[in-house]
C-alpha cells in the first residue's frame, strides 16, 4: 500500500506498532492476546467474510439441491432417439405401469377389507394376512417404477429391542424397504391420499406418528417408541433419524430419539443409482403424486440397500455420539458426504445459541485484551 | 432445476461484469448467477430477506441484519456488486470501503462513536454489558488520539487500516 499522508490530530496512527509488522490475524481467538487498537475493533472483516461465504455457497442448501442431469439430446442423432424413449416412456411404459399399479390396488383392497372386518376376532391372523398384503403392495409399487433394488446383507428378523434406521431420501425408501420385510414405521402426517393410506393400511403394520410443529410431541413420540420395541409381537421399527429428505448425496445430522431407546440399531444405507432417476423428493418443489408419476415415467429406479450390522450403545458414550457413530457407518457405505446441520433447518430458524455462541467468543476475546 | 445458464445472455453478463468493475470473471458470474436463482426460490427477481434467512450458516452470523439491510431486495446486478468487496481482485481500499458502508448506516459519509458500538453491540449480544463497551471504544478512540465526538470519514477508516493487510475474500465454486 502506498504512504498515506498523516495529519498532526492522527500522528498517532502512524507510530510503529510492532504488530503491523507481523502476519495479520483476526480479533477472534488467539492463543496469545494482544492490545487492542482501534483498527482491531473496526476489523469486522472475518464476521463479514463468513457472511458473504454463506451467502455464495452454504453446506445446508447443497443438501436438498436436486441435481439434474445434463441433457444429452442434443445433436441430430441422439435427439430423435431421445423423442423415441420420450413415447415409450409416456405412451407404453406408463401406462402398463399405472394398469399394473391400479391391479395391485384392486387385489390388495380385495384382500385386506375382508381380512379387516370378518377377522376382527383373531388378531394374530389378521396382522399377518394385512403384513403380507402390504408386502405384496410394495412389490407392486417398486414395479411400476421398474424398481431394481439390489438388498446386501441379512435380512431384517422380527426379534423385540431392535429398531432399524436409515438415510432418507424420499418416501419411496420406506416402500423399498417394506417390501422385503414388513417394518412399522415412524412419520409425519401428510395430508391427501397419502393420508389416507397412512391412517388405513400403516395403521396395520403399526405406526407412530408425529407433527413436526409440535413441541411436547417430541416426548409423546419417544414413550411410544419405547413402547414399541419392547413389544414382543410388533413389527421390527424403522426410523429415518434425519427428519426429512434430504438428496442422497449429502447426510444431516441424525436425531438422537432412535439412539436412546436402550436396543440395538441396525443401520440400513440406501444409495440410488443417479443414471437412471433421481430419487429425491423435494417437498418444497413437487408434492408426493407429481414425484411418483416422475418415477413412473422414468425408465427405472436403481438402488442398493445395505443391512449393516447391528449397533450397541458403547459404555461412556452419550446418544448424540451413537448417533454421530451410526450416520458414519451409513455414510461411509452409501458414500454420502456429512454435515454437521440439523434437518429441521428446512423448516425452522437456527437457534439464537449459535449466534450467542460467537458473540460470546468475540466478547471474551476483547476483554482479554483489554485488561493488558 | 434445469440450465438457468441459459436465461443470462452474453450481453447480460458483460453488462453485471462492467456493474462490479470485472471484480468477476464471466465464469464466477454465471456460477453466481446459479446461486442467486437457487436463493431466489419464489423467482421474483431478487432474493428476500426470509430467503436469506433460510441459509443457517447466514442467520448465525451476528451481523446478518445489518447486511440484510444492505442486500435485500437487490436484483442480480446489484447483488454481484454487493460481493464484489470480497473478490480477490478488489483492491483493499474497496474492502475497507465496504467495511465502512456496513458502519455508516444512515449513509451520511460519517461514522460516529455511536455507530461503531452499534456493530460493537451486534457482535458482543449480552456477553458485554453496555457499559464495558463504551469502555473499550472509549479507551481504543483515546488511544488513536480521537476525541469520543469524533466522526470518522473513509479517508479516516483508511488510514486507521493502515498498510496491514485485509483478509476479506470468498471463493466463487465453479461446477
Amino acid at each position: 500500500m502506498a504512504g498515506i499522508e498523516s495529519t498532526s490530530a492522527e500522528i498517532d496512527l502512524d507510530r510503529p506498532n510492532l504488530e503491523e509488522y507481523l502476519p495479520p490475524d483476526s480479533i477472534h481467538g488467539r492463543d496469545s492476546p494482544k492490545n487492542l487498537h482501534l483498527r482491531d475493533l473496526l476489523d469486522i472483516s472475518p464476521t463479514l467474510t463468513e457472511a458473504a461465504g454463506a451467502i455464495v455457497d452454504d453446506s445446508f442448501t447443497r443438501c436438498f439441491k436436486s441435481n439434474s442431469p445434463e441433457p444429452w439430446n442434443w445433436n441430430i442423432y441422439l435427439f430423435p432417439l431421445w423423442c423415441l424413449g420420450v413415447v415409450v416412456r409416456y405412451g407404453i411404459l406408463f401406462p402398463l405401469r399405472l394398469f399394473t399399479l391400479l391391479l395391485g390396488w384392486i387385489i390388495f383392497w380385495a384382500g385386506f377389507i375382508p381380512a379387516h372386518i370378518l377377522l376382527k376376532g383373531q388378531d394374530k391372523l389378521r396382522r399377518k394376512i394385512e403384513r403380507n398384503l402390504v408386502e405384496m403392495m410394495c412389490s407392486v409399487f417398486v414395479a411400476s417404477w421398474t424398481g431394481v433394488v439390489k438388498y446386501h446383507g441379512p435380512r431384517p428378523s422380527m426379534r423385540p429391542h431392535q429398531v432399524f434406521v436409515a438415510n432418507h431420501t424420499s418416501m419411496i425408501d420406506f416402500i423399498i424397504l417394506e417390501q422385503m420385510t414388513a417394518f412399522a414405521v415412524i412419520m409425519q402426517k401428510h395430508p391427501g391420499w397419502v393420508g389416507f393410506i397412512q391412517k388405513t393400511i400403516l395403521e396395520s403394520v403399526g405406526c407412530i406418528w408425529f407433527n413436526r410443529t409440535e413441541v411436547k410431541d417430541r416426548e409423546i413420540v419417544a414413550r411410544k417408541l419405547r413402547e414399541h420395541v419392547q413389544g414382543v409381537d410388533n413389527n421390527p421399527l424403522l426410523i429415518f433419524p434425519e427428519g426429512t429428505c434430504v438428496n442422497n448425496q449429502y447426510t444431516v445430522m441424525f436425531k438422537k430419539g432412535a439412539f436412546e431407546l436402550g436396543c440395538a440399531v441396525c443401520p440400513i444405507a440406501i444409495k440410488y443409482n443417479k443414471i437412471f432417476v433421481d430419487a429425491f423428493w423435494n417437498s418444497k418443489k413437487q408434492s408426493f403424486t407429481m414425484h411418483l408419476l416422475r418415477l413412473m415415467t422414468s425408465w427405472a429406479v436403481v438402488c442398493d440397500v445395505w443391512y449393516l450390522e447391528p449397533q450397541y450403545l458403547q459404555p461412556g458414550e452419550t446418544a448424540i455420539e451413537f448417533a454421530e457413530r451410526v450416520r458414519d457407518m451409513i455414510a461411509a457405505r452409501a458414500g454420502l458426504k456429512k454435515v454437521p446441520w440439523d434437518g429441521y433447518l428446512k423448516y425452522f430458524r437456527p437457534s439464537p445459541k449459535l449466534t450467542e455462541k460467537k458473540q460470546q467468543i468475540f466478547a471474551e476475546d476483547v476483554l482479554r485484551r483489554l485488561e493488558k | 432445476m434445469g440450465n438457468s445458464s441459459s436465461m443470462l445472455t452474453q450481453y447480460d453478463i458483460e453488462e453485471v461484469q462492467e456493474h462490479c468493475n470485472h471484480a468477476f470473471s464471466q465464469q464466477e458470474i454465471l456460477s453466481l448467477y446459479n446461486r442467486f436463482c437457487q436463493l431466489d426460490r419464489n423467482s421474483g427477481g431478487f432474493v428476500s430477506t426470509d430467503e436469506f434467512m433460510s441459509v443457517p450458516e447466514f442467520a448465525v452470523n451476528p451481523l446478518a441484519q445489518r447486511l440484510l439491510r444492505m442486500v435485500d431486495g437487490l436484483n442480480f446486478k446489484e447483488f454481484v456488486a454487493f460481493l464484489s468487496a470480497f473478490s480477490p481482485r478488489t483492491t483493499p481500499w474497496q474492502k475497507i470501503e465496504f467495511i465502512f458502508k456496513v458502519y455508516d448506516l444512515d449513509c451520511n459519509g460519517k461514522v460516529t462513536f455511536d455507530d461503531i458500538l452499534s456493530i460493537l453491540r451486534d457482535l458482543t449480544g449480552s456477553f458485554m454489558s453496555e457499559q464495558q463497551r463504551q469502555k473499550v471504544l472509549a479507551h481504543v478512540f483515546e488511544e488513536a488520539g480521537l476525541l469520543p465526538d469524533s466522526s470518522l470519514g473513509l479517508s479516516d477508516f483508511i488510514k486507521i487500516f493502515g498498510s496491514s493487510e485485509l483478509k476479506m475474500e470468498v471463493e466463487v465454486p465453479i461446477d
